[in-house]
């Protein structure tokens, strides 16, 4: 139990640390990280649609 | 006599400059050459045998684009002393953090997999069954990587990075035509037109030269090894050798498979091994070698990323300059991560096939995310300062990145459906 107590003490610790990001954020950099995330989610999504095609098609 | 004794001065300065770079020379030839890993010795034995000579010259394109991205990583780690997954997360928070940190481990640990699949594959030519090959090649690496000393390891590293030239002598004993190889290879052509196949093999062999893990790797050693601003224009050079070391390796692989087994369809470099060894055992057997050192290398550096990135984060000891009772934690990932992959491959029939496209998958994920974060954070000047990115540098930088984003993209869409460009 301590061990899980220490872990997510140590997660928490990270998140706090890393809470702002430290590089100012410009439309260029606002817009980037816009479109990676863009481009993440449809990502993620096409796979997604690749896992039910293979589960519904056998 | 005379003319000898002005050779000796000549040669001896030549040679004593050779010996000074092999003391200093670092994560960049390291990291390139095991660029070359089992995956790449595929798709190069693949591409040869399918296109012969035809894609040399594409293949010599590929030395400024691995350049210029590694090259970033040695400024941006001399500079802020930062792995790139710290860098990530102190540049763009967490969430961008956790993300990179997580595709990272699961990319690397899935890569690892492949690289003793290889291994395996190899040594099962000789006879080598392969829970002999596992507990060899981890007793190998532990033995590399416990010494704690950072030297010793990149040392050790470079010793296997001189076994992939293997292939070098491999391709002379094929007999290849040199003016076949002139002519087809180093004018710009597309054999049998530029078809969906064709342009499945440009986006595989960009694939397998700019991976994720090659720039945290990177950053990560030239941080490990204490390289300061004043050691960056030798890091260039380091990087830009091997860069240069890992394409000429590569157009040889294509030159052996695309002399001897022409037209072949090749699905893996052990496959291509026991065509070989069909033709001529000593190539064959040089492929084979050449395979086992290609996994070893990659699966020497791949677990090292990881680890480092993981240290970095966690902030325990994280370097090979530390003994284990110094950092418990570092080499415990490093050893899991080295473990646990290898016993997948001794599962009895584990999806081997499935788990090598889900790497380029999910390593397609990983890749535009890291070179984006790469390319913003060496444009952050309040850290870079006067080793910012220059505008020339930018351009040549994000036309690469682009173009690696939108093929390697392109790549794995194919690889999750494999008739898009057919």
């Amino acid at each position: 139990m301590n061990g899980f107590r220490n872990l997510f003490s140590k997660f928490s610790a990270i998140n706090s640390r890393y809470r702002e990001p430290r590089i100012a954020m410009s439309g260029a950099v606002r817009l980037s990280l816009l479109v990676l995330r863009v481009y993440l989610l449809a990502l993620v999504g096409l796979m997604i649609y690749k896992f039910v095609l293979i589960v519904t098609q056998g | 006599m005379n003319f000898f004794a002005r050779l000796y001065y000549p040669l001896r300065k030549a040679w004593k400059a050779v010996g000074l770079y092999l003391v200093i020379a670092g994560p960049g030839i390291v990291v390139m050459v095991a660029d070359n890993d089992a995956g790449g010795i595929t798709t190069y034995a693949a591409t040869g045998a399918k296109y012969g000579y035809h894609l040399i010259w594409f293949l010599l394109i590929l030395i400024p684009v691995a350049y210029y991205v590694q090259e970033m990583t040695v400024r941006l780690g001399a500079v802020t002393k930062r792995g790139h997954a710290e860098a990530i997360f102190d540049g763009f928070g967490a969430f961008w953090g956790w993300f990179s940190l997580l595709d990272l481990m699961i990319v690397d640990w899935l890569t690892l997999v492949t690289e003793f699949v290889g291994m395996t594959a190899a040594l099962a030519i000789f006879g080598v069954p392969p829970w002999i090959t596992v507990v060899m090649v981890i007793l190998l690496m532990a033995i590399i990587v416990l010494n704690g000393r950072y030297w010793t390891f990149e040392k050790l590293a470079l010793l296997f990075c001189a076994l992939n030239l293997v292939y070098i002598p491999g391709a002379f004993l094929v007999h290849p035509s040199v003016r076949d190889v002139l002519h087809q290879g180093l004018i710009p052509n597309f054999a049998g037109g530029f078809n969906g196949q064709l342009f499945f093999f440009l986006m595989a062999n960009i694939g397998t030269t700019i991976a994720p893990w090659m720039l945290f790797f990177q950053q990560s050693a030239v941080v490990d090894k204490g390289m300061l601003e004043k050691d960056i224009p030798w890091g260039r050079f380091d990087t830009l050798l091997g860069s240069i070391v890992t394409v000429v390796v590569a157009v040889f692989i294509v030159i052996v498979t695309g002399t001897v087994l022409p037209g072949i369809d090749i699905d893996s470099a052990a496959q291509a091994a026991s065509e070989l060894m069909k033709t001529d055992r000593y190539v064959g057997t040089f492929l084979a070698i050449g395979l086992f050192d290609a996994g070893l290398l990659g699966a020497i550096c791949i677990s090292l990323a990881s680890s480092w990135a993981f240290g970095e984060i966690f902030g325990w000891a994280h370097s090979l300059n530390t003994k284990i009772r110094q950092a418990p934690w570092f080499y415990a990932t490093y050893f899991l991560m080295l473990v646990t992959s290898g016993l997948v491959v001794l599962i009895p029939q584990a999806p081997l096939v499935l788990i090598t496209l889900f790497v380029q998958v999910i390593a397609v994920t990983l890749l535009p995310a890291a070179l984006v974060f790469l390319i913003l954070l060496l444009n952050d000047r309040a850290t870079m300062g006067a080793r910012c990115n220059t505008p020339s540098q930018n351009l040549i930088g994000g036309v690469i990145v682009l173009s690696i984003i939108i093929l390697s993209t392109l790549y794995g869409f194919s690889v999750l459906f494999p008739n898009l460009f057919k």
